[in-house]
């Protein structure tokens, strides 16, 4: 994730520094290597951000009986699948 | 029996009031970016394209400016104390452990800088 911070400002100064340093950016990212990056990215964004939804939860007190823990794991499990896929398919 | 070291229990003063400062700058971090993170994601998904002339576009309007902003500014900070947390935790040889932590601390604040330097550029006009 914080290799990725890394990938978002190089995206954000390419653009500025005009459109031949972006399209040399473009296609670096654009490569299998980096769609399996940006995929990897992307997973692990969804991830964290349900994971860490369940950890701000616990914050509260809440969630900690064994049952609901379960299926807290489980919803990250399957939110982060499934948010992954849609803006994968949305995106294209 | 008592935890509390000797000196504490003869000042008799609690806690300082101190030292959760870290963990709370995680969460209202963390409160921040489940809020800018889906709206990122959104405007990646909404993008017609993600070509240089509809970026430039995108990134330039004043709202997303400021919001992809505070993004780039938040995620920083919260990669920043993540790292700082493993590396407290699990880097046990106090040299190799500031070195990290300094660099770290530098190379966050310039992907920050990065970051919003060049929104501002995009959205302000080369």
């Amino acid at each position: 994730m914080s290799v990725g911070l890394i990938v978002l400002a190089a995206w954000l100064i390419n653009a500025a520094a005009g459109p031949a340093a972006y399209e040399r950016f473009a296609g670096l990212m654009t490569s299998i290597v980096g769609r399996l990056l940006l995929f990897g990215w992307s997973f692990a964004f969804f991830y964290h951000f349900a994971n860490g939804a369940r950890h701000l939860v616990w914050d509260t007190g809440h969630g900690f009986e064994e049952r609901q823990a379960i299926a807290s794991a489980w919803f990250v499990v399957v939110f982060s699948i499934a948010a992954t896929s849609a803006f994968w398919a949305f995106a294209a | 029996m008592s935890l509390r070291s000797p000196l504490g229990q003869v000042l008799g003063l609690g806690t300082a009031k101190n030292g959760t400062e870290h963990w709370w700058a995680q969460r209202v971090s963390a409160v921040a970016l489940a809020l800018l993170g889906p709206w990122f994601a959104a405007l990646l998904v909404l993008a017609d394209d993600l070509s240089y002339a509809v970026v430039i576009d995108l990134v330039g309007r004043p709202l997303n400016a400021v919001l992809l902003s505070l993004f780039c500014a938040t995620v920083a900070y919260h990669s920043y104390l993540g790292l700082q947390v493993i590396i407290e935790d699990y880097v046990h040889t106090s040299g190799l452990k500031i070195v990290l932590l300094i660099s770290i601390r530098f190379a966050h604040v310039f992907v920050a800088v990065t970051s919003v330097y060049a929104i501002l550029r995009i959205g302000i006009g080369t």
